[in-house]
């Protein structure tokens, strides 16, 4: 029984580690997104259709939710992203509620009473997509292309002026994002194998966001940190019985206070990494 | 100036207004292959205005900028960073979270969807850190490499931001106030820099208030007082005219 519960609680990490990741991903180009539940809602729906409706198996049913909500977000962050800041998270934030409302109302996939009939999937499963996905990341993360998602976050100015075209920059980063946040949506709807539109809510955007910052924004591994604290803390606040939520809201104040650029940064990679000679 | 030779950078009858101000009149302006063109003037005359106007930060009002026969008054800033123009800015601008290495990559040009971009510069473009080491050594800024641009003195922030100008492979430099605040060695080593770019095939315009400097280093200046071009010619005749010393000197002729 424990176990099983654990084993829950594993699965939770995986997929709130994929949406934090989505958010981590925008954050490089220095834009905060509030509506990734959107997309991954967009992940969940279409991909609970296509293996529970249509028949196709789940690797091929994620990919194609990936590429579609991929398109989805390139379509939304052209117009989106000639905001910036808190422009852009109200604008997103606004995204993500049409969705959750969207999915209420279509009634072939069951509106407000939900969607259900998904396979049950592995913790195995889903931990190969995340650490897949991870791993991307953490590779993308030495390329030329993230090298100039940074720039655009520094100082979009100058980096138009050596030759960066900001715009495809923001709206790529944007609509790699929306595929990953769909993949987690469809991992979590054949892990719970029930989906309702108030799964995807704007808590579940402010989850994927929290765990970022908890676990440091400026390296895809602190997405993971976050993700594990997130899922985790509250369960091992239980003996607080009513006041777990209490106390653990307490220490993220007191962790943001105390490193504000959460708990993995960039200085602490460099000071473990090997040194090479130059 | 020597008669015929087709200019690299030119500016015809550009006006420039916000608002009703008339920031830039009718300014025209060539600068040549290999030449070191200088703006002089007061301030507010219109300088950093210019070189706005050249880069695609702003639109002209009036008038047309072409650079080497195609006009790009109209582009937007990526696109004439593409087409052979860099600048520097009076305040610098660099990526505060970036290593002066990374400044030297993301600047170097390439073909935009080529897929060795996406792969781990280290290994997937070693022709890349090649030219970024090149630049660093014309620099002088191996022993900074790996250090935060934004932590860096800032005479060699300064030589940061020129290094990253240079890695797009200009054809023309735009270099606002690149001396500024600098003592006489670091003026000096900035000047032997951009000599041996000039040399090297890039032509130089830049923005600077340092006389001296100006008059040792420019082939030819142009004048501007507010928003008019007063004067242009050779730093000799420009030294003694009375025009530029009555308005810029604030002596009377």
């Amino acid at each position: 029984m424990m176990s099983t519960y654990y084993a829950g609680l594993l699965a939770d990490v995986g997929i709130l580690l994929l949406g934090a990741l989505s958010v981590y991903i925008i954050l490089a180009t220095g834009q905060l997104s509030l509506g990734n539940a959107g997309f991954m809602g967009i992940g969940a729906y279409l991909s609970s259709y296509l293996t529970v409706t249509v028949g196709i198996p789940l690797t091929l049913a994620l990919v194609i939710a990936a590429v579609t909500a991929g398109a989805i977000g390139v379509i939304v962050g052209f117009p989106a992203l000639r905001l910036n800041g808190i422009y852009l998270a109200m604008a997103t934030l606004g995204f993500g509620e049409m969705v959750r409302s969207f999915f209420l109302n279509l009634s072939p996939m069951g509106g407000s009473e939900g969607f259900h009939g998904m396979q049950h999937i592995s913790n195995g499963y889903i931990w190969s997509w995340a650490s897949a996905i991870l791993l991307l990341v953490m590779i993308l993360e030495h390329s030329q292309v993230w090298l100039e998602m940074r720039a655009v976050r520094d100082d979009e100015t100058a980096a138009g002026l050596v030759g960066l075209n900001t715009t495809i920059i923001k709206v790529g980063a944007f609509g790699f994002a929306a595929a990953v946040a769909a993949v987690s949506g469809g991992l979590f709807a054949h892990h719970h194998l029930y989906i309702e539109p108030g799964n995807f809510s704007f808590e579940r955007s402010i989850d994927f966001v929290l765990a970022v910052i908890l676990g440091g924004s400026t390296v895809s591994p602190g997405a993971l940190i976050g993700a594990l604290l997130l899922v985790m803390l509250p369960e091992y606040l239980r003996f607080l019985a009513e006041w777990r939520f209490a106390a653990f809201g307490a220490l993220l104040i007191a962790m943001l206070l105390l490193r504000r650029q959460g708990i993995l940064d960039r200085s602490l990679f460099r000071a473990f990494a090997l040194r090479r000679p130059a | 100036m020597t008669a015929g030779q087709q200019p690299l950078l030119a500016l015809s009858a550009v006006t420039k207004v916000f608002g009703g101000v008339h920031a830039l009149d009718n300014v025209s302006l060539n600068v040549l292959p290999k030449q070191i063109a200088g703006i002089i003037g007061p301030n507010g005359a219109g300088k950093t205005t210019t070189f706005n106007i050249i880069t695609g930060a702003y639109r002209p009002s009036r008038g047309t900028v072409m650079l080497g026969g195609t006009d790009i008054g109209s582009e937007p800033s990526h696109r004439i960073a593409r087409a052979g123009i860099s600048r520097t800015f009076q305040n610098i601008r660099l990526f505060a979270d970036l290593t002066v290495l990374e400044h030297l990559l993301v600047a170097q040009p390439h073909g935009e969807f080529a897929l060795r971009r996406l792969l781990p510069t280290r290994w997937a473009n070693p022709q890349a850190l090649r030219r970024a080491q090149e630049t660093l050594e014309f620099f002088e800024l191996e022993d900074v490499r790996e250090r935060i641009a934004g932590s860096l003195p800032y005479g060699v922030q300064r030589r940061v931001e020129m290094a990253r100008a240079i890695t797009a492979r200009p054809k023309l430099l735009l270099l606002d106030e690149p001396v500024a605040g600098m003592n006489h060695d670091e003026a000096e080593h900035i000047r032997r820099l951009m000599l041996k770019l000039r040399d090297g095939g890039v032509s130089i315009l830049l923005i600077e208030h340092d006389m001296s400097f100006v008059m040792n280093l420019c082939d030819y200046l142009y004048v501007l007082d507010f928003g008019v071009m007063i004067a242009q010619g050779p730093p000799d005749q420009i030294r003694t005219n009375p025009v530029v010393l009555d308005a810029y000197l604030g002596y009377a002729a």
